[in-house]
């Protein structure tokens, strides 16, 4: 269990404070607070992240936890609108104590996420008090209440940002600068939603049919969160299900283990150096982590020899780009990666297999694929040569551009390498693209496994060489 | 039987045209009460069949929005306080009006317009109209009108249409298919927590929305359900993409030569049709398909395949090798760990095993035995047969043989 560093405890100690002075006006004598209002939105908001608590309920409810914990926002929305800023954010109090926490020690977590939510929560419902929110609530004025409704989203949003950036910086040390970026877009638009979703829980909690019928607005609202969660839990199972056809493929040639992953990231790091766009990038991922599939079809034997191969191995070794293309053509997200896995031993003067293609009838994929396959190939240790340094594969490459490789896509390299450098571990676990949150921020964002920021910022242009296995 | 089933689909169909034509017939003849809400639903209901447009094939519920819309007119009692007068033949008018408006674009664009949807859409919200209008109209119970009371009879009338809907459909797929009613039903059943529950929920909601705050309600309360679709589809189209790995994972064996060209499809169609025949439904079918097309992954670490691939002509102790070998891989793949159970008990004794292990296993060995070296298919069935008393379940064998006796899926295809 790693230590809480005093700053971060100074920070949730300053939230919880706050929380505590914006809650204190509803317990002051004479304060004409809607107990009854307050107590059935606090159980509602604890009911609604219960499920994540309790086994028994999470698995009636397919196995899967529902929505992530503390991330539920509709009630405590609807919760500014209908009551006083100190009433909100007593009401955000019990759910978000309650709530599942995914990491230790989760103490601390609960608190710093039941003073940031009735920080956010008591902001929200202050500025929607601002906009006139009890009286278009009152009529019910439709078009204007819609108004205070973004303002409390877009308080809520902005407050829960501001803390979060706070937190990253204390706790995660995470530099100032850094902790703030990307937490606002991201977030802003499942907000504005999930407001919308409060005002029409508030509007039908005031209406004559009570809150029963506010029930109706949040049930769409919860099997919504309830089906991105099993999205993220199946996208999370498909990753592993490619991995597990590159681990088949190490299974077989163990010299080559981490290969794949590594030629997806050089590929990753010359299509960007290209200006390609974020689709593309993910596409030549996958193309270079599984280019090597149809080795799949490769006698084990032939793979694992040492030494020379004769005449009829080769050409068994050779038939791995079409055995390739055979076994993921019918997954149909890989697109240009399947060209890319049947082409990419083809040589820019025609002279590669599997169809001596030349020049500009390669795929552009395919020709990234290539260039990234063989630097990896150079700089790591295979059965029949040890490792080169970098710059003696980048010579290397330069001295084969235009007749095996595309110069275009070595000079992609370079400068890539020149400025982001080479390292070797590489793990197949990071995500291409961070799962955007679309129910908003988890309270204290996990910590990366192994060495963080030092790094990945190591190594610029120096000769990493990666001996595998010793 | 097979005389009688599609039988069921045109009595749906011409259910459906009877109470659409009577609909716009009675309104025609008597006028448009209310004129501006009922071109308001209207639109909304020809709006969301618009948004059949990204609808990937099989989806349950693919105009979410036509649908909470059709339930909402129905089920509206007031606009902005004031009582509302269309009747149950105007509901019926402006629900077809509205369909058969938004299915136009996707006629020009010579697609069909899905005439099952529509004729169940027709039939379930006549069906929730006529619950629902007695219980509001001047004769109705005071406090059922209004308030929570009235949610409440809400409630109970979209459960109602939700059962309704979900025996109508399972009773044209079970015409359609001919597989056996009740593991339909319950497959429609157990899907309604969905997106049938978030239509029903937001149908509701506007209803009461529109009720409370007049049509402006209905751009804004939208919103929840279309963020619901959204959410369902990319769900879809994960589920999807890593079927197709799943399978790409299967062919590797084929392509490393350890299995015959299409081994793994065949077990997986043949087994999912035996388990439906079994009762089984929903993530039960999934794991059984997933188990099979799994089922000879463990091959992969052999260093020399075995003939032909046919693990069932092998000794026993080295079935079960290659089987749990294969749950080792299996488990690395992130599929439910059911799967990986299912993969490495598959050459155990059938009492040992469970259910879907012990229709893979038969199916495995029925496809082993057609296979190119073997013999055909009654053949097979006869061998299996004989190893009843102690591999194959009896019970499993015989849906085989129905299953094969109704040609659905062929024997299997050598090469």
């Amino acid at each position: 269990m790693r230590r809480i560093p005093g700053a971060a405890r100074g920070y949730i100690l300053c939230a919880v404070v706050g929380a505590g002075s914006c809650a204190l006006p509803a317990v002051r004598p004479g304060a004409d607070t809607p107990w009854t209002t307050v107590a059935l939105l606090a159980g509602l908001y604890a009911l609604c992240e219960a499920p994540g608590r309790c086994p028994f309920l999470g698995r009636m409810l397919g196995g899967s936890v529902p929505v992530g914990a503390g991330s539920f926002f509709p009630v405590l929305l609807a919760a500014a609108l209908l009551l006083p800023p100190a009433g909100a954010a007593l009401a955000a109090v019990p759910g978000a104590l309650l709530a599942r926490v995914e990491q230790r020690p989760g103490g601390v977590r609960r608190v710093w996420r039941a003073a940031r939510l009735s920080l956010a929560a008591g902001a929200a419902s202050g500025a929607a008090a601002l906009c006139g929110g009890p009286a278009a609530l009152a009529a019910p004025a439709l078009p204007y209440a819609l108004v205070p409704a973004c303002a409390a989203a877009l308080t809520f949003c902005l407050v829960v940002a501001a803390l979060d950036g706070g937190i990253l910086a204390t706790a995660e040390r995470v530099p100032v600068r850094a902790a703030w970026r990307g937490l606002l877009p991201g977030s802003l638009g499942p907000h504005l939603v999930h407001g919308l979703a409060g005002l029409m829980t508030a509007v039908l909690w005031r209406s004559p049919y009570g809150p029963p019928a506010a029930l109706f607005v949040l049930l769409p609202m919860y099997i919504s969160c309830w089906v991105f969660a099993q999205y993220h839990r199946e996208q999370g199972a498909h990753r592993s299900t490619i991995r597990a056809l590159v681990q088949a493929v190490d299974i077989k040639d163990r010299y080559t283990r981490g290969h794949s992953e590594r030629v997806g990231r050089a590929s990753v790091l010359i299509a960007r150096e290209l200006g390609m766009d974020e689709d593309r990038l993910e596409v030549l991922r996958f193309a270079g982590i599984l280019h090597d599939v149809g080795k799949l079809g490769v006698p084990t034997r032939v793979l694992r020899k040492d030494g020379p191969l004769t005449q009829e191995e080769r050409r068994v070794i050779e038939l791995h780009p079409e055995y390739g293309h055979e076994i993921v053509r019918g997954i149909g997200f890989l697109g240009e990666a399947r060209a890319a896995i049947l082409h990419h031993h083809e040589r820019l003067d025609g002279s590669g297999y599997p169809y001596g293609l030349a020049g500009r009838q390669i795929p552009e994929v395919a020709r990234v694929v290539a260039v990234a396959d063989a630097f990896d190939a150079m700089t790591s240790t295979r059965s029949y040569s040890r490792a080169r340094p970098v710059p003696t594969a980048v010579e290397e490459l330069k001295r084969c551009a235009g007749t095996q490789f595309d110069p275009r896509m070595v000079r992609a390299l370079v400068r890539a390498l020149d400025r982001h450098g080479w390292e070797t571990a590489v793990t197949a676990d990071e995500p291409a693209v961070p799962p955007r949150p679309l129910l908003g921020r988890a309270a204290l964002p996990a910590q990366p496994k192994g060495a963080p920021a030092a790094g990945s910022h190591g190594g610029r242009g120096g000769a990493a060489r990666h001996r595998r296995g010793g | 039987m097979s005389a009688r089933a599609p039988g069921v689909v045109t009595a749906v169909y011409a259910a459906a045209v009877v109470l659409a034509a009577a609909g716009l017939g009675w309104t025609g003849w008597n006028g448009v009460a209310e004129p501006l809400v009922a071109l308001a639903f209207g639109l909304l209901i020809a709006v969301g069949e618009l948004a059949r447009w990204g609808a990937l094939p099989g989806e349950r519920e693919p105009a979410p929005l036509g649908a909470a819309g059709a339930l909402a007119y129905a089920l509206l009692a007031e606009n902005a306080g004031q009582a509302t007068a269309h009747g149950v033949p105007q509901i019926v008018a402006v629900v077809t009006a509205g369909a058969l408006a938004g299915a136009v674009p996707h006629v020009a664009q010579g697609r069909g317009p899905a005439p099952d949807h529509v004729a169940r859409r027709v039939i379930t919200v006549t069906f929730a109209a006529v619950c629902f209008r007695p219980l509001h109209g001047p004769g109705a119970p005071e406090e059922l009108a209004t308030g929570p009371g009235h949610v409440l009879v809400m409630l109970l009338v979209l459960v109602l249409t939700a059962l309704c809907d979900a025996v109508l459909a399972a009773l044209m797929v079970r015409a359609r298919t001919r597989y056996p009613f009740g593991p339909l039903l319950r497959e429609e059943l157990r899907s309604l927590p969905g997106i049938g529950s978030a239509v029903c929920a937001t149908g509701a909601v506007m209803a009461l929305g529109t009720a409370v705050a007049g049509l402006w309600a209905l751009p804004v309360f939208c919103l929840p359900l279309l963020l619901t679709q959204l959410s369902f589809r990319r769900f879809a189209a994960v589920r999807t993409t890593y079927r197709q790995t799943i399978a790409s994972l299967a062919r590797a064996t084929e392509i490393a030569g350890y299995t015959p060209h299409g081994h793994a499809r065949r077990v997986a169609a043949l087994s999912a049709a035996v388990g439906r025949e079994l009762g089984l439904s929903g993530p039960d079918l999934i794991v059984l398909e997933y188990a099979a097309l799994m089922h000879d992954i463990g091959q992969l670490s052999l260093v020399d395949p075995v003939p032909d691939g046919a693990t069932a002509l092998l000794p026993v102790p080295e079935q079960r090798r290659i089987a749990l070998l294969g749950g080792a891989v299996v488990r690395q793949t992130g599929v439910p760990q059911a799967v990986a159970v299912v993969v490495e008990r598959q050459a155990d004794p059938y009492r040992e095993q469970p259910l879907p292990a012990r229709i893979v296993r038969t199916v495995n060995a029925y496809d082993d035995l057609t296979g190119e070296s073997a013999g055909s298919a009654l053949a097979a069935l006869e061998q299996l047969r004989l190893g009843t008393a102690h591999d194959y379940q009896p019970e499993v064998v015989e849906s085989l043989a129905r299953v094969l006796s109704r040609g659905g899926l062929g024997p299997a295809q050598p090469g």
